[in-house]
């Protein structure tokens, strides 16, 4: 095990993968930084710090800084898999999908069951999303709910250091495209990653808490709050089981439903907002499918149903916290 | 003129098979049997077969809405294609993609594509794999006087440029965008090869109705693009025969519009006429390919009529599904 930041595990799966794999290839805006100044290449390495160090090892053909582009950035990036491939995107900021979505949804998402299964499109687009760092409304989303809805793509949400590892890894190596969502609040954090080439698969949640009296389910930054809250409430006999989605598609229904069965409580967390959103996919997976084992109605922890604003105060007010998903526990076993 | 008696058969063969594709659909989209929506690609066919006449499977095309000719002269199959556009799981995409979506990528074809303007992007990307690759491999993204007017093909012909990719943009200039005029549409007025030009590449004019003027420019574009000189951009003149979609009333088009176009704009025309007032090919020499191609399409119309038909559960293979 070694001590690592979340963005240096980000640095460290790709820059492993690039060894291992000579058809990793990285791209977008600012990966390397400095290209056509005086200062030189290498400026930054990504504005998130996670691609630093990369194209002095393997150069410009393997770590394509483009220009901001990013309709063309994912559609270079559809041509390089749909040509033997394995292309690594990166969107700087998750709410910059708004300006490539058609070649997100209307052509990766689509190309495997179009074209009848005779072709495949393993690419990862990377992108940093979440609120925290009032950056106001649009550089603070947290956009899975939108991707998550899209058939042929799958959506990954690493919690820390060494899910980011291996998620990232399992995530160039699969043959669909992969939305990789990484928390910007979550890139300083700190957390022991396995040594090592190790992946994790997609759909099998991580039980970051077990009790057996509600059952918490979150992703990404808010996983962080939930287990908090668990940690806080253990002292007074409430045993909270909070699940890390690990990834939105596929999803570990299995995981929440037993979960569930046990508790009969459920408090759903999710970044996004509200409506047609993560947090109602699973309230109306339980409703479906775990119905009779509710004691009392399920409740949501979500923003309000508004663009995100800007002020301290006001990003405060909006974003889930601890506090507030202790509210709702305590409400939900205060319920009769 | 350089083509031997074998190239030139072979070219008026492939021009061929894509009018008679594409007319009999005309005739079999009337019947309602056919799904869907369909863009003919008619009176362009100089372009398509001009352009991959010089292609091989390792050279990647990406091609557009009106895809049906591109994909002809790519190398993929007739039969296969002609199922796909009945919606047969024995077609090109198990009847998964349709007319809009015909795919071979082993044939480096990347795809027919639904969206005016996504091709050019994707070709970039495969340019930069060709690159990756050595060997002076291709990339084309055939686009039109609609798609010229799309942010995203000034992204990819920028990202291409920035890149040294070797990617070709060929824009084919059939006049109209869907049902508006490139006068009106096209803002620089006659010109979209300079529109690429002012994006840094080296750019060529073609008569796209032409296939000797087609073939001869390519030989050129190619050679520069080939030889790592990063992209380039063509336009080439052409002329669409049908409207924007089967079922269009064109009532854009001027009065005897498309009766002249036939008669001095067709490819296929111009093509025998050159080839013969040359002495290169005779008159059997036509009779005996459009016959055979007759045929190859009567074929391949009553084996897709009578194909296997998808099921049910057809609808849940080739994604990953976890719902």
């Amino acid at each position: 095990m070694a001590k690592m930041m979340y963005r240096e595990a980000v640095q460290n799966a790709l820059f492993a993968e690039m060894e291992r794999d000579e058809n990793v290839i990285l791209l977008g805006e600012d990966i390397v930084g400095g290209m056509g100044t005086d200062g030189g290449p290498e400026a930054i390495g990504g504005i998130w710090s996670t691609s630093v160090g990369l194209f002095g090892k393997f150069g410009p053909d393997r770590v394509i800084d483009t220009p901001i582009s990013e309709s063309a950035i994912i559609g270079a990036a559809a041509g390089l898999a749909l040509s033997g491939k394995r292309p690594v995107a990166e969107l700087m900021f998750a709410d910059f999908i708004g300006v490539c979505l058609d070649q997100i949804w209307n052509q990766v998402g689509k190309f495997r069951y179009m074209f009848g299964g005779k072709t495949k499109c393993p690419m990862v687009i990377r992108m940093a999303y979440g609120a925290g760092f009032n950056a106001a409304a649009q550089h603070s989303q947290s956009v899975h709910q939108i991707l998550t809805g899209m058939p042929g793509l799958k959506v990954v949400m690493p919690s820390t250091p060494a899910d980011v590892k291996g998620l990232l890894t399992q995530s160039i190596r699969d043959d669909d495209p992969v939305i990789f969502l990484e928390h910007k609040a979550l890139y300083a954090s700190s957390g022991e990653v396995p040594e090592g080439d190790y992946t994790i698969p997609f759909g099998h949640a991580r039980l970051a808490r077990a009790g057996q009296d509600v059952t918490i389910v979150a992703t990404g930054l808010m996983v962080g709050f939930c287990e908090s809250v668990a940690d806080r409430l253990a002292p007074e006999g409430i045993g909270c089981d909070v699940i890390d989605l690990r990834t939105t598609s596929p999803l570990d229904e299995e995981a929440i439903l037993d979960s569930v069965e046990v508790t009969g409580r459920l408090v759903v967390v999710d970044e996004a907002p509200p409506r047609c959103s993560l947090a109602t996919d699973i309230a109306a997976l339980v409703g479906q499918k775990a119905f009779a084992s509710l004691k009392v109605p399920l409740t949501m922890v979500t923003p309000p149903h508004t663009p995100i604003p800007f002020a301290r105060e006001l990003e405060s007010a909006y974003l889930p916290s601890a506090d507030k998903i202790e509210a709702a526990v305590r409400k939900i076993m205060a319920w009769r | 003129m350089q083509l031997s008696r074998e190239a030139l058969l072979r070219a008026y063969r492939q021009m061929r098979v894509i009018r008679e594709f594409e007319e009999r659909l005309h005739v079999e989209i009337m019947t309602g049997e056919i799904a869907g929506f369909t863009h003919l690609y008619s009176g362009q066919e100089a372009v398509a077969v001009g352009v991959c006449e010089h292609l091989d499977h390792e050279d990647k095309i990406i091609s557009t809405h009106r895809g049906h000719g591109h994909c002809l002269a790519k190398g993929c199959d007739v039969g296969m294609m002609m199922k796909e556009i009945w919606g047969s799981r024995e077609g090109t995409c198990k009847g998964k993609g349709g007319s809009m979506h015909i795919a071979d990528v082993a044939q480096g074809m990347l795809g027919a594509n639904g969206i005016v303007g996504a091709g050019a992007p994707i070709a970039v990307g495969a340019a930069l794999a060709a690159k990756l690759d050595g060997g002076g491999r291709v990339s084309i993204a055939f686009s039109g006087d609609g798609a010229c007017n799309q942010g995203t093909t000034f992204e990819a012909m920028n990202l291409a440029v920035v890149t040294k990719a070797p990617c070709i943009f060929v824009f084919e200039n059939n006049h109209y965008s869907e049902h508006t005029g490139w006068k009106y549409a096209v803002g620089t007025g006659s010109d979209i090869a300079g529109r690429a030009e002012a994006f840094g590449m080296r750019v060529w004019r073609g008569d796209g109705t032409d296939f000797f003027s087609v073939y001869e420019t390519m030989r050129d574009v190619l050679e520069h693009v080939r030889g790592g000189n990063g992209p380039a951009a063509v336009e080439f003149d052409t002329e669409r025969f049908f409207g924007h979609f089967e079922g269009d009333p064109q009532r854009y088009r001027g009065k005897g519009e498309i009766d002249r176009l036939r008669k001095v704009r067709d490819c296929l025309t111009k093509f025998r006429t050159r080839v013969t007032g040359a002495d290169l090919l005779a008159d059997g020499d036509f009779g005996r390919i459009d016959a055979e191609v007759r045929d190859l399409i009567e074929k391949s119309v009553s084996e897709a009529r009578s194909a296997a038909r998808p099921t049910a559960d057809d609808v849940l293979s080739d994604v990953y599904i976890s719902y």
